[in-house]
Formats: structure tokens, C-alpha cells, sequence
């Protein structure tokens, strides 16, 4: 094991996570989503976080459907499909997600569909770079793990 | 880990959403307890094995194919779910002579103060904000040791008993015998859970000033 390799992975790997949290991609829930992570379930984050995009997609999928007709908008789907989607987003650490989930509940309370429209688009974009990133973080973990290191614990403070 | 079956807790956690079972599940997993997760009310219901009558759908009976096997010392569920919410569930559990004594643990992403007091008021031990922590279990840790040292009280009392008489008036006087060892422990854990504090619990005050008191006196006379 090169040990000075090893260091630098680590280090690259804590400077990253602790970026997320900093430009508010991740909030404190993601580090109580890593806590119930052990050697029994040593996949747990990288599974859950994978069920949430998958989530995503298929929730912004649906209500792109109720919002396509200006004349014909199910805002009740709309709003079971935010309301799904903040919960998720809030139980994984998706910060800026669930924000956006926060706007666009708004927008369906007052039947704004355009403000819907918005929010779905951003909505969008956030959980997709939000994968990205995550993507990159979990690349790390798995680069550390190959060249015989550990997974550092990252203190957000 | 390193537990043995028996003295682990055996908890039945309620949530429609597949995301939200697998975070529940692991999360109890975390606190070592068994889980078993279903995704609505009713199947909770069945897997206690309680059966809804076709025709009035109020009265539950007892199916006699009862899971006697497993023990839930807890039910923790979702409040909204499509069909059966876990209010209703919370009530069903509550008015079935068998199973009224099983703690039961709201949880819910939205805090609505009403909400949450209906749900106490209807017997629920406690009520969880979404997204819930590990630290939020450590919680139900005194609830469900209660129900493990009564059905062990039960038993050692029911086996004194030489006669097998109607279960509701059997168990209230197995109850009153073992009070007096029960009242001890209860005001240990009385003491812990109102001096514990939960910033995430809307109603914290009234559940634990006005609630818990009364709602002790309540377990302790009925079954």
C-alpha cells in the first residue's frame, strides 16, 4: 500500500465532502445517513442515494405529464409528487433539492403552473448534479479503498 | 450482534414509500432491533394477525391463524399512507383487546401540532418528525422494555392462576398483581423519557406534562 497516495485520496476525499456541505449540496441528514453505514451494511449510502435519483426521475417524470396541459393540470398529482420528493430529498441530505421542493409546493398550492414548470426544471438540474457530484465522492471512496486505505470519518463543523 | 433472538426487540415498521422502509429499516437495524417492514395498514394488520370483518369493516377479530410466534414489542408507522393512514391504524391497534398494549410511534414529515396531539391522545407513545435520526430511537428503547417485562410478569402470573377464565378479566387481575413491582420501573422511565428533550417534537410540553402521567395510569389498569 503506498501510503502517501493513500494520504492524498483521503485528503482529496475530505476536502471534497466537506465542500458539498459548504455550497449546500448536503446538509446535516447526509451525515446521519453515513452513520448508519457499518461493515454489516457497507453499502447503505451509495444504495439509498441510488433509490432517491431513481425516485427523482420517475417523480419528475409523472408531474411533467399533470403539468404538459395549460388547460388540463392534475395539481393534486403534482403535489403528491413533491411532497414524496421533499421527504426523500430531506431524508438523504439533498439540500438544495429539497428547497427547490419547498418553492414548488408553493407554486402548487396556488395552482401556478408556469412557477411549477420552473420549479420542475429546477428541480431537475439539482438532483442531477447533485448525482454527479455524489458520483465523484463515491469514486473516491472506492479509489481510497483500492489502493488498501480507509474511509476517513469527515467532521462537518 | 452478539444478541441473543429472544431478548431482542421485534419491532413492525408501516410506510408506503419504499425509501422510507428501507431508511426506517436500517435505522432500527442500527438500534439492533428485528424489523419487519409492510407498506400499508392493512397488511400490518394481517401480519398481526388481525382480520378485518368483510362486512363492517369497525369490527376486527382475531384470525385464528394468529402469528403467535412473533412478538412485535413496537409498531412504528408512517401517518400518511393511502387507505388506512396511521391514525387508523394507531386506532385499530388500540381497540383490539389483543394487540392494545403493543406501543405504537407515529411518524410524519409535516408538523402539525393538531395532528400530533390526536395521535397522543389516541395512545400513541411517541410522535417523530421526518426525517427521523438514530437518536430518536433510543426513545423507544423504555417503551417496548415495558411490554417485554409485562408479558413476562403475565406469564409467571398466569401460571399461579389454576383456572383459564375469559382473557380480558384474567389479564386485568394479572395486571393489578404485578403492580407493585411495575410502578418502580415505570416512574423510572417516566422520569427518562419527560426529562429527554426532543427540539424536533412540536408538542413536547404537553406530552410531557399532561400526557404522561395519565397515560401511565392508563396502562397500568388496562390491557
Amino acid at each position: 500500500m503506498n501510503t502517501i497516495v493513500v494520504a492524498q485520496l483521503q485528503r482529496q476525499f475530505q476536502d471534497y465532502m466537506v465542500s458539498l456541505y459548504q455550497q449546500g449540496y448536503l446538509d446535516n441528514q447526509f451525515t446521519e445517513l453515513r452513520k448508519l453505514q457499518d461493515e454489516g451494511s457497507p453499502d447503505f449510502v451509495a444504495e439509498v442515494v441510488s433509490l432517491f435519483f431513481d425516485d427523482c426521475a420517475k417523480l419528475i417524470n409523472d408531474m411533467s405529464i399533470s403539468l404538459e396541459r395549460p388547460d388540463h393540470v392534475d395539481f393534486k398529482q403534482v403535489d403528491s409528487g413533491v411532497h414524496q420528493l421533499k421527504g426523500s430529498s430531506s431524508s438523504v441530505g439533498a439540500r438544495r433539492v429539497k428547497n427547490v421542493c419547498i418553492a414548488f409546493k408553493e407554486c402548487c398550492d396556488v395552482q401556478n403552473r408556469e412557477g411549477c414548470l420552473r420549479c420542475l426544471q429546477q428541480v431537475d438540474y439539482e438532483y442531477k448534479m447533485l448525482k454527479t457530484k455524489l458520483q465523484d465522492l463515491f469514486n473516491l471512496e472506492q479509489q481510497i479503498l483500492q489502493a488498501g486505505g480507509t474511509i476517513p470519518q469527515v467532521d462537518i463543523n | 450482534m452478539g444478541m441473543e433472538t429472544e431478548s431482542q426487540f421485534h419491532v413492525l415498521a408501516v410506510d408506503d414509500s419504499l425509501f422510507d422502509r428501507k431508511m426506517i429499516e436500517r435505522l432500527l437495524q442500527k438500534s439492533s432491533c428485528q424489523v419487519t417492514t409492510v407498506d400499508s395498514g392493512s397488511k400490518a394488520l394481517e401480519f398481526l394477525g388481525l382480520r378485518v370483518d368483510d362486512e363492517d369493516p369497525n369490527v376486527l377479530s382475531t384470525s385464528p391463524h394468529i402469528h403467535q410466534e412473533v412478538e412485535i414489542n413496537l409498531i412504528i408507522t408512517d401517518y400518511c399512507m393511502p387507505g388506512m393512514t396511521g391514525y387508523d391504524l394507531l386506532k385499530k391497534v388500540k381497540e383490539s383487546a389483543a394487540f392494545k398494549s403493543i406501543p405504537v410511534v407515529i411518524m410524519s414529515s409535516e408538523n402539525v401540532p393538531a395532528r400530533i396531539s390526536r395521535c397522543l391522545e389516541e395512545g400513541a407513545e411517541e410522535f417523530f418528525l421526518k426525517p427521523v435520526k438514530l437518536a430518536d430511537l433510543t426513545k423507544l428503547k423504555p417503551h417496548m422494555m415495558k411490554t417485554k417485562l409485562k408479558k413476562e410478569s403475565e406469564k409467571s402470573a398466569k401460571e399461579e392462576e389454576s383456572e383459564v377464565s375469559k382473557p380480558e378479566i384474567e389479564e386485568e387481575e394479572a395486571v393489578i398483581e404485578i403492580l407493585p413491582l411495575h410502578q418502580e420501573l415505570e416512574s423510572e422511565q417516566l422520569e427518562t423519557i419527560v426529562s429527554s428533550s426532543n427540539k424536533r417534537k412540536a408538542m413536547e410540553e404537553v406530552i410531557s406534562t399532561d400526557r404522561s402521567r395519565p397515560k401511565y395510569n392508563d396502562i397500568t389498569t388496562s390491557v
